[in-house]
């Protein structure tokens, strides 16, 4: 599943362990909730970069001591239809002020790009390969957007107020 | 009328190109059904019995005769000739093609108009009263916060998949013509003991197989606050509304389990953490939103004309009159209602002809404005009652001017079996036969205020619930059989009907509805005891009786 | 989940397998030579689970070409000719049963 970074398919630094496999010493990795929880502090001790996968029906807030250790959170999306890791989304950029990666994974499809780019997602596991390739392009689609979010744009609401030559720039993490 | 802009007209071409290129995909193999689905979904377009169905939004109700005159245009072009008005404030094409359906959604986004948001699991359209601006003691214009919610809520990025689909009516009155209590967030603007101008908040409404009256969330939620305020709600639902099961996902559902002092609880924590952030309103943007809705100039004009009391003198005209003219909130205007209920008609169908008949004659008489309401008519907003003698010639003419509104056959009907995949028993033809048998005005008069909701399946599009008269199609051994219930109503004082007893078919319901009639006018104390009024002092055991005596 | 494929599945009598079209959405029918028809005179007509399986797994096949197969009952005639087995497939193949408010 191609990776999506700035708008460029990477490379991913991180290395899945599941939830019985030894913690390797070195290097990126990415742990299930579950897993981190039951060795957060030994886990965000380590040197390299760690990254966990948070379920979409769990809260978001119990993440929150650690946000600032960790270098990477994995949002899943089971379902294109369900929208949770949307809300998780922004409760981490918005509310928690989480400025790491923030990542999507599971049924990540071109048609989701832009809400998600909003909702404060930066890197995206692509289901398909064609959908990858064109990120830089369906990410620019839109260029009015209605409601505000994390992603600093001004809404059309309030661009209206300084006219419409004002615009902001493309959307952040669009890449290209 | 709100003036569409830069803004709004740049995001539904956006919108455009990303279905036009949804659609190629899907037809050139590169979507599956199943990934294409939600995205036409998105887009208004349903599959249906005989063909896809495209929904397209006329939020808070009001369109401008240009706007009419293009639907009139994709009814002709890309349908067979008519538009379906539906009791969401949205109108529905029955026959449209999927190759067809990027160039008709062009054409609509050319005058402002979409189906984005008529279905899935999102924000849908968002409903108002259809005499909004105009109703006489109105708090505020319901159609600014309308707009703001419809702004808000489009392609809003956390909230486009929700658990189940998502519903918001707005009323400003004291009497609710919108139905704000059978919505998933219904709004009442009023003035609090302050005199400040906010909105009680309801939540947990809804129709559908598990009915439930809104309840009261917060009592007052200031006007700067009351986007933050839905966030809060919505963010809740987003979270922990059921997904495990389409028949528990609706927020009616959540709130019930959860109880609503707790969901209120959660709403008010999330609300207290984002109150204060970018999408609370300044009087700015209020001002801002409220400058884009421009009212017509209205004269100063005599309440009572002699081109009116002249034309007073026709017993025709004065039926109508009486019927379908309501008062206005400025003097010398009157509101008028345009019956899409013809006797032996499909309720809430338009030909094309009579849409650009229609649009003639708003641009004529009545600024270019029309209304369509959650009854499954249209409304002209605005006529100088000097105009009406030539305005009810002109309607006549296409046939929408039967003085039937609010009366026993202007009924709310579901398409039913007839069109929907999803309906067990039709609606239309069971309608079409009951206008028919009160087909005269002197009965139906007679009678009163009596409204009868039909829908052909439990998801209760035809709002069977809450009927003064409500009938639900439902199928046994592969029969129709229908259900009636008496006593509800979806105003101000919304209450779920009581079911009188078990189904009956499809030849009978007719006749049920007659028993049920002459039970009432029976036992009415007054003329002027309406018939929900009678089925509140005596309870649902008369009317059974009457109805199940003959069999 | 599973797919309707692998669920148990029962029929009462003869039946045919329905869709719509892709680009239009009409009504069509599965014929016995692999391909759709908007006649149902044209429709196979299957009289066990294990054949109304086999044709309904041929129709879902052809994700480009149909959407929303499924498997309907019919009535078949001492003549060979088939008739809509009930409300819905009898509306799906005549159209409503009032006439439309305006002729394309």
């Amino acid at each position: 599943m191609p990776l999506v970074k700035g708008g460029q398919i990477v490379a991913d630094r991180y290395v899945r362990i599941l939830d019985d496999a030894p913690i390797p010493a070195n290097g990126a990795m990415l742990v299930p909730a579950e897993r981190f929880l039951a060795d957060a502090s030994e886990l965000i001790a380590r040197q390299a970069e760690t990254g966990v996968i948070w379920p979409n029906n769990r809260d978001i807030d119990e993440l929150g001591p650690y946000l600032d250790r960790l270098a990477l959170v994995a949002l899943v999306f089971p379902k294109f239809q369900d929208g949770r890791a949307y809300s998780q989304a922004r409760i981490l950029r918005e509310r928690l002020g989480y400025r790491g990666e923030l990542r999507a994974t599971g049924q990540v499809l071109r048609d989701q790009f832009v809400f998600m780019l909003r909702a404060g997602f930066d890197t995206f596991e692509v289901k398909k390969e064609a959908d990858a390739k064109v990120f830089g392009e369906v990410a620019q689609r839109y260029s009015v957007f209605y409601q505000p979010t994390g992603d600093g744009r001004s809404p059309a609401f309030r661009q209206r107020l300084q006219g419409f030559a004002t615009r902001a720039p493309a959307l952040r993490g669009a890449g290209r | 009328m709100y003036i569409h802009d830069e803004f709004d007209s740049t995001l539904l071409k956006e919108r455009v190109d990303e279905f036009r290129d949804q659609v190629r995909r899907r037809l050139s193999g590169e979507l599956t059904e199943d990934e294409f689905k939600s995205l036409r979904l998105m887009n208004g377009v349903y599959l249906q019995l005989h063909a896809y169905m495209l929904r397209i939004a006329i939020p808070y109700g009001t369109l401008s005769s240009t706007q009419m005159r293009m639907l009139a245009h994709v009814a002709r072009k890309y349908d067979r000739g008519y538009g379906h008005f539906t009791t969401r404030q949205n109108i529905q094409f029955n026959w449209i093609k999927l190759s067809d359906l990027p160039d008709a959604t062009a054409d609509l986004a050319s005058v402002g108009v979409h189906g984005i948001q008529t279905s899935g699991n999102c924000i849908r359209n968002v409903t108002t009263d259809q005499w909004a601006g105009v109703a006489p003691g109105e708090v505020d214009d319901p159609r600014i916060w309308a707009e703001l919610l419809r702004q808000y809520s489009t392609l809003h990025p956390e909230f486009s998949f929700l658990p189940r689909k998502f519903k918001i009516a707005v009323t400003a009155s004291d009497h609710d013509r919108a139905a704000v209590k059978i919505h998933d967030i219904g709004l009442r603007l009023h003035r609090n003991g302050a005199g400040e101008m906010g909105f009680e908040v309801l939540v947990g409404g809804g129709l559908g197989r598990t009915p439930f009256i809104g309840k009261t969330i917060k009592p007052f939620v200031a006007r700067r606050d009351i986007l933050t305020y839905i966030e809060a709600i919505l963010r809740v639902y987003n979270q922990y509304g059921r997904r495990d099961n389409i028949y528990k996902a609706r927020i009616k559902i959540l709130v019930h389990e959860l109880g609503i002092d707790k969901f209120a609880r959660e709403v008010e924590d999330e609300w207290l953490s984002i109150k204060d952030g970018a999408l609370a309103l300044d009087e700015a943007v209020i001002a801002d939103i409220r400058s884009r809705f421009k009212y017509p100039a209205y004269e100063k004009l005599t309440d009572n004309p002699d081109e009116l009391k002249q034309a007073l003198a026709d017993p025709t005209f004065k039926a109508w009159y009486r019927n379908s003219v309501s008062h206005h909130r400025v003097p010398g205007y009157g509101i008028v209602t345009l019956s899409l209920k013809p006797v032996g008609g499909p309720p809430g169908d338009a030909t094309a002809e009579q849409m650009d008949a229609i649009a003639d004659l708003a641009d004529r008489y009545a600024f270019g404005e029309i209304r369509v309401g959650h009854e499954q008519n249209l409304c002209f907003p605005s006529v100088a009652k000097r105009d009406l003698p030539a305005l009810w010639r002109g309607l006549d003419a296409i046939g929408v001017a039967t003085p039937n509104v609010n009366l026993v056959s202007d009924i709310i009907a579901c398409p039913g079996l007839d069109y929907c995949s999803l309906a067990n028993a039709r609606a239309i033809p069971v309608a079409q036969e009951i206008t028919r048998r009160f087909a005269d005005h002197d009965t139906a008069n007679l009678i009163g205020r009596l409204h009868i909701n039909i829908s052909g399946c439990i998801n209760a599009c035809g709002h069977h619930h809450v009927g003064h008269i409500g009938i639900l199609g439902v199928e046994k051994n592969g029969e129709e059989f229908y259900q009636v219930t008496i006593g509800g109503r979806a105003d101000e004082g919304a209450v779920v009907g009581t079911l009188i007893g078990p189904a009956v078919p499809y030849a009978q319901v007719a006749n049920v509805v007659e028993d049920i009639v002459e039970a009432y006018l029976d036992l009415r104390l007054r003329p002027d005891e309406l018939f929900i009024d009678t089925v509140k002092r005596l309870g649902v055991e008369p009317f059974k009786e009457r109805a199940y005596a003959t069999g | 989940m599973t797919s309707p494929l692998q669920q148990k599945l029962k029929i009462t009598g003869p039946s045919i397998v329905t869709a719509n079209r892709t680009g239009d959405g009409a009504v069509i029918y599965r014929t016995s030579s692999n391909g759709w028809s908007t006649e149902l005179s044209d429709a196979a007509v299957v009289r066990t689970a294990d054949d109304a399986k086999a044709l309904w797994a041929e129709a879902m096949a052809d994700d480009l070409g149909a959407i929303g197969s499924y498997i309907a009952p019919v009535e078949v005639g001492s003549d060979g000719s088939i008739e809509p087995g009930n409300i819905r497939e009898a509306i799906r193949l005549r159209g409503t049963t009032f006439a439309l408010p305006a002729s394309a």
